[in-house]
């Protein structure tokens, strides 16, 4: 059991050191993000003021596409460099490999999300330090749902061809169970007077989910990458 | 230079007249007005949705299965041919 | 299965043409009057549509797991009739919808998830289609993850207070309107077999057909 952490973590090591060398899927994705913000934000403006409830969802929009594009991106840096044939090769085991790359995904994401967070915050006026916890919960939740099912595709995809436009045709359809749960989560909590048991049933669901999506995607990683 | 003054000349005109043309367009209501029944003009009759339904339903897996039924041939007579080549 | 299709493609074929006599036949509901007998197709359409999803999730497993290759055939069938069936489903319940509730669509928990399955058939569809080789294992992968949603549109209508009816209301239904109903059903059933064998059997003989050119190159 030591063993395969141990593996993830040298893997989530080692995506780590190759970013803060260059820091660009990093710096791109957050400007990508914030971009993605700013664009829902004028495209739905009205009056100088944003419709009540539309931060939850701009927020989960700009989280799944950023998200999707570092997916690819970190892929695309491993073939490119020919060390995701490498990595299948190593004496370790499959799952432990997908393990690692997960985490490096959600440490990309979670640093996203410290920086989207607040900007909806300051953009939309949604009460972000009501309930911390619970919104920290909600985010890390849905957020694993949405990655653990990217990393598998992500992974998937890197031989094949146009592997840029399928993997959002790929991943959407399947991960928007998650994304309606995250983003309903979060309009409960923003709401005028919070809507707390909402917040909870959603989190809940959000649990069985990332389980069920967990297992599969460790379960078929090994098969599915095998030549 | 005239070229730029040409085009900065359209740019201000375009500006100029943008607002008014936004202005004379019919205000959308400001709220969702709810409707009891909808009016006799945009109902559709219920034998037209039917038809149109079991319409569909037939025309899709009627080209379905000629689509399947070309393919299978042509494969078969690639098959055949083959075969008796192979031999 | 393969003796079977013939018979079976003359049996729905003839079922579904006198169908429309028995539906005729059929009692109207109070409330929705004629636009109702669009349910006669909408439910095996449905029912079938998850079935799809099921049987490709099943030899995608097989494939995958089992690494049986007369699998993946079986799994690419299942999921373009899974894709026909969503299509009739969603076109057929739309239009039921503008006159039972007065809208097209509305993004409730049943027809938001089973346009998600279908969507993700379509997807599966692609990536064979525009994936390039080795793809049949990574769509595989993806079908397994399209199986679960599949309780999840049959319980949804319970579990949530949704526009559309609950899963109580077929076992329910009086007599004179169950005949008519499962007839349909009978009929959509075999057609399906009959096609999902069709469909296999050309993807595999297919495989054959490459094999044999490939044998020639080599000789």
């Amino acid at each position: 059991m030591s063993e395969f952490f141990r593996v993830a973590w040298h893997i989530v090591r080692k995506d780590m050191t190759v970013e803060i060398r260059s820091r660009e899927i990093l710096f791109t994705t957050l400007l990508f993000a914030v971009s993605v913000v700013l664009v829902f934000s004028f495209a739905i403006v009205r009056e100088g003021r944003a419709p009540d409830d539309v931060a939850a969802g701009i927020l989960w929009v700009a989280i799944s596409f950023a998200g999707t594009l570092a997916m690819g991106r970190t892929f695309e840096r491993e073939r490119y460099n020919d060390t995701l044939r490498a990595l299948m090769l190593a004496p370790a085991d499959r799952p432990a490999v997908y393990t690692g790359k997960l985490l490096g995904l959600l440490l990309l994401l979670g640093l996203v999300e410290i920086v989207l967070v607040p900007l909806v915050g300051l953009l939309f006026g949604a009460p972000i330090f009501s309930y911390p916890i619970m919104l920290i919960t909600l985010l890390a939740t849905g957020t694993i749902g949405f990655a653990a099912v990217g990393t598998l595709f992500a992974a998937m995809l890197v031989r094949v061809r146009s592997r840029d436009t399928l993997l959002p045709v790929l991943l959407y359809p399947i991960t928007i169970p998650v994304m309606i749960a995250g983003v309903r989560g979060t309009a409960a909590l923003f709401q005028a007077t919070p809507d707390e048991p909402m917040a909870r049933f959603w989190i809940g669901l959000l649990i069985f989910w990332d389980a069920i999506f967990l297992t599969l995607a460790l379960w078929t990683f090994e098969p599915v990458m095998t030549e | 230079m005239m070229r730029f003054l040409r085009v900065c000349a359209l740019f201000v005109t375009l500006l100029a007249v943008t607002p008014p043309a936004l202005l004379a367009q019919p205000q959308p209501p400001k709220e969702f007005v709810p409707v009891d029944e909808i009016p006799p003009g945009e109902q559709i009759p219920a034998i037209n949705i039917v038809a149109a339904a079991y319409g569909f339903v037939w025309v899709a897996v009627l080209g379905y299965v000629w689509s399947i039924a070309s393919r299978l041939k042509q494969v078969e007579a690639e098959l055949t041919e083959l075969e008796s080549r192979k031999r | 299965m393969r003796k079977l299709t013939t018979p079976f493609i003359g049996l729905s074929a003839g079922m579904l043409l006198v169908a429309p006599w028995i539906i005729n036949a059929a009692p109207y509901e109070s409330t929705m009057g004629l636009v109702q007998k669009v349910f006669y197709f909408h439910f095996p359409s449905a029912i079938l549509f998850l079935v799809a999803s099921l049987i490709c999730g099943v030899h995608s497993f097989r494939f995958l797991f089992m690494k049986r290759q007369s699998a993946d055939a079986w799994a690419l069938s299942a999921a373009e009739l899974g894709l026909l069936f969503g299509a009739l489903t969603l076109v057929t319940g739309p239009l039921w919808a503008r006159k039972a509730w007065g809208v097209w669509w509305v993004w409730d928990p049943r027809l938001t998830s089973s346009l998600l399955l279908f969507l993700i058939f379509a997807s599966y569809l692609m990536l064979r289609k525009y994936g390039g080789p080795g793809s049949e294992r990574l769509a595989a992968g993806m079908a397994l993850f399209g199986m679960l949603n599949v309780p999840f549109i049959y319980v949804s209508v319970n579990v949530w207070r949704t526009l559309h009816p609950q899963t109580s209301v077929v076992p329910t239904l009086p007599t004179d309107m169950g005949i008519p109903l499962w007839f349909c059903f009978a009929a959509f059933t075999m057609l399906f077999l009959a096609l999902l064998t069709l469909r296999a059997t050309l993807e595999l003989q297919r495989a054959r057909v490459e094999a044999l050119y490939l044998a020639e190159d080599e000789a």
